[in-house]
Protein backbone atom coordinates (compact mmCIF):
# COMPACT_ATOMS: atom_id res chain seq x y z
CA UNK A 1 0.00 0.00 0.00
CA UNK A 2 1.42 3.38 -0.96
CA UNK A 3 0.99 6.49 1.10
CA UNK A 4 0.53 10.16 0.33
CA UNK A 5 1.64 12.80 2.85
CA UNK A 6 0.18 16.25 3.39
CA UNK A 7 1.38 18.89 5.86
CA UNK A 8 -0.15 22.05 7.32
CA UNK A 9 2.73 24.46 7.68
CA UNK A 10 0.57 26.99 9.54
CA UNK A 11 0.08 24.49 12.38
CA UNK A 12 3.76 23.45 12.64
CA UNK A 13 5.61 24.48 15.83
CA UNK A 14 9.03 23.21 14.70
CA UNK A 15 9.38 20.59 17.41
CA UNK A 16 11.55 18.62 14.96
CA UNK A 17 10.18 15.15 15.76
CA UNK A 18 9.32 14.40 12.10
CA UNK A 19 12.89 15.13 10.98
CA UNK A 20 14.28 12.90 13.73
CA UNK A 21 11.96 10.03 12.77
CA UNK A 22 11.91 10.37 8.99
CA UNK A 23 14.74 12.58 7.73
CA UNK A 24 14.32 11.52 4.08
CA UNK A 25 10.75 12.78 3.99
CA UNK A 26 10.80 15.85 6.26
CA UNK A 27 13.14 18.79 6.63
CA UNK A 28 12.97 22.14 8.44
CA UNK A 29 13.21 25.59 6.87
CA UNK A 30 16.41 27.44 7.74
CA UNK A 31 14.40 30.63 8.03
CA UNK A 32 11.98 29.56 10.78
CA UNK A 33 12.38 25.82 11.41
CA UNK A 34 8.94 25.08 9.93
CA UNK A 35 8.44 21.71 8.25
CA UNK A 36 9.30 21.13 4.61
CA UNK A 37 7.89 18.07 2.86
CA UNK A 38 10.59 16.45 0.74
CA UNK A 39 8.56 13.52 -0.61
CA UNK A 40 4.81 13.67 -1.07
CA UNK A 41 4.71 9.99 -2.06
CA UNK A 42 7.42 8.30 -0.03
CA UNK A 43 8.45 4.78 -1.05
CA UNK A 44 7.07 1.84 0.93
CA UNK A 45 10.23 1.33 2.95
CA UNK A 46 9.81 4.80 4.48
CA UNK A 47 6.08 4.49 5.15
CA UNK A 48 6.38 3.26 8.73
CA UNK A 49 8.74 6.07 9.74
CA UNK A 50 6.34 8.60 8.19
CA UNK A 51 3.39 7.17 10.13
CA UNK A 52 5.46 7.44 13.31
CA UNK A 53 6.34 11.05 12.49
CA UNK A 54 2.66 11.87 11.98
CA UNK A 55 1.73 10.18 15.27
CA UNK A 56 4.42 12.08 17.20
CA UNK A 57 3.78 15.52 15.73
CA UNK A 58 2.59 17.59 18.72
CA UNK A 59 0.79 20.07 16.47
CA UNK A 60 -0.93 17.32 14.45
CA UNK A 61 0.29 19.02 11.29
CA UNK A 62 1.08 15.84 9.31
CA UNK A 63 -1.55 13.68 7.64
CA UNK A 64 -0.83 10.30 6.08
CA UNK A 65 -3.32 9.16 3.44
CA UNK A 66 -3.29 5.42 2.81
CA UNK A 67 -4.01 4.92 -0.90
CA UNK B 1 1.08 14.24 46.65
CA UNK B 2 4.02 12.34 48.08
CA UNK B 3 5.95 9.73 46.17
CA UNK B 4 6.40 6.28 47.70
CA UNK B 5 9.43 5.28 45.63
CA UNK B 6 11.65 8.10 44.31
CA UNK B 7 11.51 6.63 40.79
CA UNK B 8 7.73 6.46 40.56
CA UNK B 9 5.01 9.12 40.50
CA UNK B 10 2.82 9.29 43.64
CA UNK B 11 0.93 6.02 44.02
CA UNK B 12 -2.61 7.47 43.97
CA UNK B 13 -2.12 8.52 40.33
CA UNK B 14 -2.56 4.99 38.97
CA UNK B 15 -5.73 4.48 41.00
CA UNK B 16 -7.12 7.86 39.97
CA UNK B 17 -6.52 7.05 36.31
CA UNK B 18 -8.68 3.95 36.67
CA UNK B 19 -11.40 5.31 38.94
CA UNK B 20 -11.40 9.08 38.59
CA UNK B 21 -9.52 10.28 35.51
CA UNK B 22 -10.85 13.79 36.26
CA UNK B 23 -10.29 14.14 40.01
CA UNK B 24 -10.83 17.33 41.97
CA UNK B 25 -7.72 18.37 43.87
CA UNK B 26 -7.52 21.04 46.53
CA UNK B 27 -4.65 23.51 46.00
CA UNK B 28 -2.86 25.71 48.55
CA UNK B 29 -5.04 28.73 47.62
CA UNK B 30 -8.35 26.92 48.16
CA UNK B 31 -9.12 26.39 44.47
CA UNK B 32 -9.98 22.89 43.24
CA UNK B 33 -9.12 22.24 39.60
CA UNK B 34 -9.19 18.84 37.93
CA UNK B 35 -6.16 16.58 38.06
CA UNK B 36 -6.11 14.61 34.79
CA UNK B 37 -4.11 11.36 34.73
CA UNK B 38 -5.11 9.58 31.52
CA UNK B 39 -2.86 9.77 28.43
CA UNK B 40 -5.62 10.26 25.83
CA UNK B 41 -7.40 12.95 27.86
CA UNK B 42 -4.16 14.84 28.43
CA UNK B 43 -3.29 14.68 24.74
CA UNK B 44 -6.69 16.03 23.79
CA UNK B 45 -6.56 18.89 26.32
CA UNK B 46 -3.03 19.97 25.45
CA UNK B 47 -3.78 20.06 21.71
CA UNK B 48 -7.21 21.74 22.04
CA UNK B 49 -7.51 25.44 21.18
CA UNK B 50 -10.20 25.96 23.83
CA UNK B 51 -7.75 25.12 26.60
CA UNK B 52 -5.69 28.21 27.38
CA UNK B 53 -2.18 28.34 28.87
CA UNK B 54 -2.55 31.95 30.04
CA UNK B 55 -1.68 32.27 33.71
CA UNK B 56 -3.50 35.60 33.99
CA UNK B 57 -6.84 33.82 33.61
CA UNK B 58 -8.39 33.78 37.13
CA UNK B 59 -9.18 30.07 36.81
CA UNK B 60 -5.59 29.09 35.91
CA UNK B 61 -4.38 26.54 38.51
CA UNK B 62 -1.44 27.91 40.46
CA UNK B 63 0.33 24.92 41.94
CA UNK B 64 2.19 26.85 44.63
CA UNK B 65 2.60 30.45 45.63
CA UNK B 66 6.10 31.12 44.31
CA UNK B 67 5.27 29.53 40.97
CA UNK B 68 2.21 31.76 40.71
CA UNK B 69 4.46 34.83 40.86
CA UNK B 70 6.75 33.33 38.20
CA UNK B 71 3.87 32.34 35.90
CA UNK B 72 2.17 35.73 36.23
CA UNK B 73 5.43 37.54 35.45
CA UNK B 74 6.08 35.40 32.36
CA UNK B 75 5.48 37.41 29.18
CA UNK B 76 7.01 34.83 26.83
CA UNK B 77 5.04 32.63 24.44
CA UNK B 78 5.00 29.86 27.05
CA UNK B 79 1.99 31.51 28.67
CA UNK B 80 0.30 32.74 25.45
CA UNK B 81 -2.33 31.23 23.19
CA UNK B 82 -2.49 31.43 19.42
CA UNK B 83 -2.10 33.31 17.17
CA UNK B 84 0.38 35.33 19.28
CA UNK B 85 2.09 32.19 20.58
CA UNK B 86 3.12 30.96 17.14
CA UNK B 87 4.19 34.42 15.98
CA UNK B 88 6.63 34.80 18.89
CA UNK B 89 7.79 31.18 19.03
CA UNK B 90 8.70 31.30 15.34
CA UNK B 91 11.23 34.04 16.12
CA UNK B 92 13.43 31.41 17.80
CA UNK B 93 12.48 28.06 16.26
CA UNK B 94 15.21 28.25 13.61
CA UNK B 95 17.82 28.14 16.38
CA UNK B 96 16.71 24.69 17.61
CA UNK B 97 16.23 22.70 14.40
CA UNK B 98 17.65 19.22 13.90
CA UNK B 99 20.27 20.62 11.53
CA UNK B 100 21.37 23.34 13.95
CA UNK B 101 21.60 20.92 16.86
CA UNK B 102 23.53 18.37 14.82
CA UNK B 103 26.04 21.09 14.02
CA UNK B 104 26.40 21.74 17.76
CA UNK B 105 27.12 18.11 18.63
CA UNK B 106 30.93 18.40 18.46
CA UNK B 107 30.78 21.43 20.77
CA UNK B 108 28.51 19.54 23.20
CA UNK B 109 30.87 16.53 23.13
CA UNK B 110 33.87 18.78 23.88
CA UNK B 111 32.07 20.32 26.83
CA UNK B 112 31.04 16.92 28.18
CA UNK B 113 34.60 15.57 27.79
CA UNK B 114 36.07 18.55 29.60
CA UNK B 115 33.54 18.34 32.46
CA UNK B 116 34.19 14.60 32.86
CA UNK B 117 37.95 15.14 32.73
CA UNK B 118 37.70 17.73 35.51
CA UNK B 119 35.35 15.48 37.47
CA UNK B 120 37.81 12.56 37.25
CA UNK B 121 40.41 14.67 39.07
CA UNK B 122 38.12 15.30 42.05
CA UNK B 123 37.99 13.03 45.09
CA UNK B 124 35.82 9.91 44.86
CA UNK B 125 32.31 10.69 46.02
CA UNK B 126 32.23 14.18 44.51
CA UNK B 127 28.82 15.45 43.52
CA UNK B 128 27.95 14.67 39.89
CA UNK B 129 25.12 17.23 39.92
CA UNK B 130 27.34 20.14 40.94
CA UNK B 131 30.28 19.26 38.71
CA UNK B 132 28.70 17.78 35.58
CA UNK B 133 24.88 17.77 35.37
CA UNK B 134 24.37 21.42 36.38
CA UNK B 135 27.16 23.12 34.39
CA UNK B 136 26.52 21.18 31.16
CA UNK B 137 23.21 22.73 30.02
CA UNK B 138 24.41 26.11 31.27
CA UNK B 139 27.51 25.96 29.11
CA UNK B 140 25.56 24.90 26.02
CA UNK B 141 22.76 27.46 26.22
CA UNK B 142 25.04 30.35 27.20
CA UNK B 143 27.24 29.51 24.21
CA UNK B 144 24.22 29.48 21.86
CA UNK B 145 22.69 32.67 23.23
CA UNK B 146 25.99 34.52 23.50
CA UNK B 147 25.79 35.08 27.27
CA UNK B 148 29.33 35.35 28.67
CA UNK B 149 29.86 32.16 30.69
CA UNK B 150 31.37 34.15 33.55
CA UNK B 151 27.95 35.73 34.09
CA UNK B 152 26.13 32.42 34.46
CA UNK B 153 25.88 32.78 38.24
CA UNK B 154 23.21 35.47 37.73
CA UNK B 155 20.68 33.15 36.17
CA UNK B 156 21.82 30.00 37.95
CA UNK B 157 20.70 31.75 41.13
CA UNK B 158 17.56 33.07 39.43
CA UNK B 159 16.32 29.68 38.20
CA UNK B 160 16.97 28.12 41.60
CA UNK B 161 14.70 30.68 43.25
CA UNK B 162 12.08 30.74 40.51
CA UNK B 163 11.69 26.96 40.39
CA UNK B 164 11.71 26.32 44.14
CA UNK B 165 8.34 25.58 45.73
CA UNK B 166 9.50 27.15 49.00
CA UNK B 167 10.40 30.52 47.43
CA UNK B 168 8.17 33.40 48.48
CA UNK B 169 6.49 35.57 45.84
CA UNK B 170 8.77 38.45 46.92
CA UNK B 171 11.89 36.28 46.37
CA UNK B 172 10.63 35.29 42.94
CA UNK B 173 9.79 38.83 41.88
CA UNK B 174 13.18 40.17 43.06
CA UNK B 175 14.97 37.38 41.24
CA UNK B 176 13.05 37.97 38.01
CA UNK B 177 13.91 41.68 38.27
CA UNK B 178 17.62 40.90 38.67
CA UNK B 179 17.67 38.67 35.62
CA UNK B 180 15.54 41.14 33.66
CA UNK B 181 17.99 43.98 34.33
CA UNK B 182 20.94 41.80 33.42
CA UNK B 183 19.39 40.79 30.07
CA UNK B 184 18.38 44.39 29.37
CA UNK B 185 22.05 45.40 29.59
CA UNK B 186 23.13 42.41 27.53
CA UNK B 187 20.72 43.37 24.72
CA UNK B 188 22.20 46.87 24.67
CA UNK B 189 25.69 45.37 24.42
CA UNK B 190 24.66 43.01 21.59
CA UNK B 191 22.98 45.85 19.67
CA UNK B 192 26.20 47.85 19.82
CA UNK B 193 28.42 44.90 19.00
CA UNK B 194 26.48 42.07 17.27
CA UNK B 195 28.06 38.61 17.20
CA UNK B 196 27.19 35.21 15.75
CA UNK B 197 24.72 34.22 18.46
CA UNK B 198 20.98 33.90 19.15
CA UNK B 199 20.59 37.14 21.12
CA UNK B 200 22.39 39.20 18.45
CA UNK B 201 20.15 37.72 15.74
CA UNK B 202 17.00 38.41 17.80
CA UNK B 203 18.09 42.00 18.33
CA UNK B 204 18.88 42.57 14.65
CA UNK B 205 16.05 40.59 13.04
CA UNK B 206 13.19 41.08 15.51
CA UNK B 207 13.78 43.94 17.95
CA UNK B 208 15.27 46.55 15.64
CA UNK B 209 12.65 46.16 12.84
CA UNK B 210 9.91 46.39 15.52
CA UNK B 211 8.51 42.82 15.34
CA UNK B 212 8.85 42.48 19.10
CA UNK B 213 9.09 44.97 21.96
CA UNK B 214 12.04 44.97 24.33
CA UNK B 215 10.15 43.61 27.34
CA UNK B 216 8.74 40.65 25.41
CA UNK B 217 12.16 39.91 23.93
CA UNK B 218 13.73 39.86 27.39
CA UNK B 219 11.00 37.45 28.48
CA UNK B 220 11.72 35.16 25.53
CA UNK B 221 15.46 35.14 26.28
CA UNK B 222 14.69 34.51 29.95
CA UNK B 223 12.61 31.50 28.91
CA UNK B 224 15.40 30.13 26.70
CA UNK B 225 17.92 30.51 29.51
CA UNK B 226 15.88 28.93 32.27
CA UNK B 227 13.72 26.31 30.51
CA UNK B 228 16.52 24.00 29.47
CA UNK B 229 18.54 24.47 32.58
CA UNK B 230 16.95 22.66 35.53
CA UNK B 231 15.19 20.14 33.31
CA UNK B 232 18.31 18.92 31.49
CA UNK B 233 20.27 18.98 34.73
CA UNK B 234 17.60 16.82 36.36
CA UNK B 235 17.48 14.38 33.45
CA UNK B 236 21.28 14.10 33.31
CA UNK B 237 21.56 13.15 36.98
CA UNK B 238 18.37 11.07 37.20
CA UNK B 239 19.28 9.25 33.98
CA UNK B 240 22.69 8.23 35.32
CA UNK B 241 21.13 7.20 38.64
CA UNK B 242 18.34 5.21 36.97
CA UNK B 243 20.85 3.32 34.81
CA UNK B 244 23.09 2.62 37.82
CA UNK B 245 20.11 1.20 39.70
CA UNK B 246 19.17 -1.02 36.71
CA UNK B 247 22.47 -2.73 35.80
CA UNK B 248 20.79 -5.12 33.36
CA UNK B 249 19.47 -2.15 31.35
CA UNK B 250 22.81 -0.36 31.57
CA UNK B 251 24.51 -3.49 30.20
CA UNK B 252 22.19 -3.39 27.16
CA UNK B 253 23.21 0.12 26.16
CA UNK B 254 26.87 -0.53 26.90
CA UNK B 255 26.72 -3.52 24.56
CA UNK B 256 25.01 -1.52 21.83
CA UNK B 257 25.69 2.23 21.81
CA UNK B 258 23.14 2.58 18.98
CA UNK B 259 20.51 1.99 21.64
CA UNK B 260 21.31 5.18 23.52
CA UNK B 261 18.78 7.41 21.69
CA UNK B 262 16.13 4.77 22.37
CA UNK B 263 17.12 4.65 26.05
CA UNK B 264 16.92 8.46 26.28
CA UNK B 265 13.22 8.32 25.30
CA UNK B 266 12.55 5.65 27.92
CA UNK B 267 14.41 7.70 30.55
CA UNK B 268 12.32 10.75 29.65
CA UNK B 269 9.13 8.71 29.96
CA UNK B 270 10.21 7.07 33.21
CA UNK B 271 11.55 10.22 34.90
CA UNK B 272 9.44 13.12 33.50
CA UNK B 273 11.21 15.85 35.48
CA UNK B 274 8.39 18.40 35.03
CA UNK B 275 6.48 16.39 37.60
CA UNK B 276 3.77 18.94 38.33
CA UNK B 277 2.40 18.68 34.81
CA UNK B 278 0.83 21.24 32.46
CA UNK B 279 -1.84 23.68 33.66
CA UNK B 280 -4.70 24.91 31.46
CA UNK B 281 -8.06 26.72 31.67
CA UNK B 282 -11.12 25.83 29.58
CA UNK B 283 -12.27 28.84 27.50
CA UNK B 284 -15.46 27.01 26.46
CA UNK B 285 -17.31 23.84 27.42
CA UNK B 286 -15.23 20.96 26.04
CA UNK B 287 -16.13 17.29 25.80
CA UNK B 288 -12.91 15.45 26.70
CA UNK B 289 -13.49 11.86 25.61
CA UNK B 290 -16.91 11.83 27.26
CA UNK B 291 -16.09 14.04 30.24
CA UNK B 292 -17.49 17.57 30.10
CA UNK B 293 -15.06 20.25 31.25
CA UNK B 294 -17.01 23.47 31.72
CA UNK B 295 -15.89 26.91 30.61
CA UNK B 296 -13.77 28.53 33.34
CA UNK B 297 -12.56 25.24 34.87
CA UNK B 298 -8.85 24.80 35.59
CA UNK B 299 -7.09 21.53 34.78
CA UNK B 300 -3.70 20.10 35.74
CA UNK B 301 -2.53 17.54 33.19
CA UNK B 302 -0.21 15.16 35.01
CA UNK B 303 2.32 14.27 32.36
CA UNK B 304 4.16 11.86 34.73
CA UNK B 305 0.86 9.99 35.18
CA UNK B 306 0.24 9.94 31.41
CA UNK B 307 3.69 8.47 30.92
CA UNK B 308 2.69 5.56 33.19
CA UNK B 309 -0.61 4.88 31.39
CA UNK B 310 -0.65 1.11 30.80
CA UNK B 311 -2.91 1.54 27.74
CA UNK B 312 0.10 2.97 25.97
CA UNK B 313 3.03 1.59 27.89
CA UNK B 314 2.54 -2.01 29.06
CA UNK B 315 4.09 -2.66 32.50
CA UNK B 316 4.47 1.11 32.82
CA UNK B 317 6.43 1.07 36.08
CA UNK B 318 9.12 -1.12 34.60
CA UNK B 319 12.19 0.66 33.26
CA UNK B 320 12.90 -1.01 29.93
CA UNK B 321 15.28 0.59 27.42
CA UNK B 322 14.09 -1.77 24.68
CA UNK B 323 10.49 -0.54 24.73
CA UNK B 324 9.15 1.99 22.25
CA UNK B 325 8.66 5.00 24.51
CA UNK B 326 8.64 7.67 21.82
CA UNK B 327 5.03 8.74 22.43
CA UNK B 328 5.83 9.94 25.96
CA UNK B 329 4.70 13.45 26.89
CA UNK B 330 7.72 14.42 29.02
CA UNK B 331 8.19 17.39 26.65
CA UNK B 332 4.46 18.15 26.78
CA UNK B 333 2.10 18.04 23.83
CA UNK B 334 0.34 20.52 21.55
CA UNK B 335 1.65 23.93 20.55
CA UNK B 336 3.66 24.36 23.76
CA UNK B 337 5.68 21.16 23.39
CA UNK B 338 9.29 21.84 24.33
CA UNK B 339 11.11 24.10 21.90
CA UNK B 340 14.51 22.76 22.95
CA UNK B 341 13.70 19.04 22.79
CA UNK B 342 16.10 18.26 19.92
CA UNK B 343 18.89 19.96 21.85
CA UNK B 344 17.94 18.20 25.09
CA UNK B 345 17.99 14.82 23.34
CA UNK B 346 21.44 15.52 21.89
CA UNK B 347 22.85 16.62 25.26
CA UNK B 348 21.43 13.56 27.04
CA UNK B 349 22.57 11.08 24.37
CA UNK B 350 26.09 12.49 24.48
CA UNK B 351 26.37 12.71 28.25
CA UNK B 352 25.04 9.19 28.99
CA UNK B 353 27.28 7.61 26.32
CA UNK B 354 30.32 9.52 27.49
CA UNK B 355 29.96 9.07 31.23
CA UNK B 356 29.70 5.26 31.12
CA UNK B 357 32.51 5.05 28.56
CA UNK B 358 34.79 7.20 30.59
CA UNK B 359 33.94 5.58 33.96
CA UNK B 360 33.22 1.85 33.40
CA UNK B 361 33.11 1.20 37.15
CA UNK B 362 30.80 4.12 37.95
CA UNK B 363 28.64 3.58 41.04
CA UNK B 364 26.84 5.39 43.83
CA UNK B 365 29.22 6.56 46.56
CA UNK B 366 26.54 6.59 49.28
CA UNK B 367 23.60 4.28 50.01
CA UNK B 368 20.61 4.96 47.75
CA UNK B 369 18.44 5.67 50.81
CA UNK B 370 20.59 8.70 51.67
CA UNK B 371 19.92 10.50 48.38
CA UNK B 372 17.73 13.59 48.66
CA UNK B 373 15.12 13.93 45.92
CA UNK B 374 13.64 17.21 44.73
CA UNK B 375 10.07 16.59 45.93
CA UNK B 376 9.63 20.25 46.83
CA UNK B 377 10.89 21.69 43.54
CA UNK B 378 8.98 22.52 40.35
CA UNK B 379 11.48 20.33 38.48
CA UNK B 380 12.00 16.89 40.00
CA UNK B 381 15.39 15.17 40.27
CA UNK B 382 18.07 14.53 42.84
CA UNK B 383 19.73 17.31 44.86
CA UNK B 384 23.17 15.69 44.98
CA UNK B 385 24.55 12.58 43.31
CA UNK B 386 27.86 11.48 44.89
CA UNK B 387 29.53 8.93 42.60
CA UNK B 388 32.66 6.78 42.74
CA UNK B 389 34.55 5.53 39.70
CA UNK B 390 37.94 4.04 40.66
Amino acid sequence: MTIRVTIERSKCIAAGQCVLKSPDVFDQSEEDGIVILLKENPPDELAESVRTAARLCPAEAIKVHEE
Amino acid sequence: MQRGCPFHPPEPYAQLRKEQPFARVRLWDGTSPYLVTNFDDIKLILSHQDFSAQAINPAYPHVFEGRMAADLADRSFLRLDNPEHDRLRRMVTKEFTVKKVNALRPMIQQNVDRLLENYSKLPQGSDFVEHVAAPLPTEIITYMLGVPYGDHEVFHRATKIQFGTKSTPADVRASIKELFDYLDQLITAKAANPQDDVISRLVQEQLEPGHVDRETLINIIRLLLSAGHQTTQAMTAMGVLTLLQHPDQLALIKADPEMVPHAVEELLRYTTPLHIGARRVALADVDVNGHLVKKGEGVICSTPAANRDEQLFPNPDQFDVTRNASRHVAFGYGIHQCLGQVLARAELQIVYSSVFNRFPKLRLAIPFEQLRFRHEMFVYGVHELPLAWD
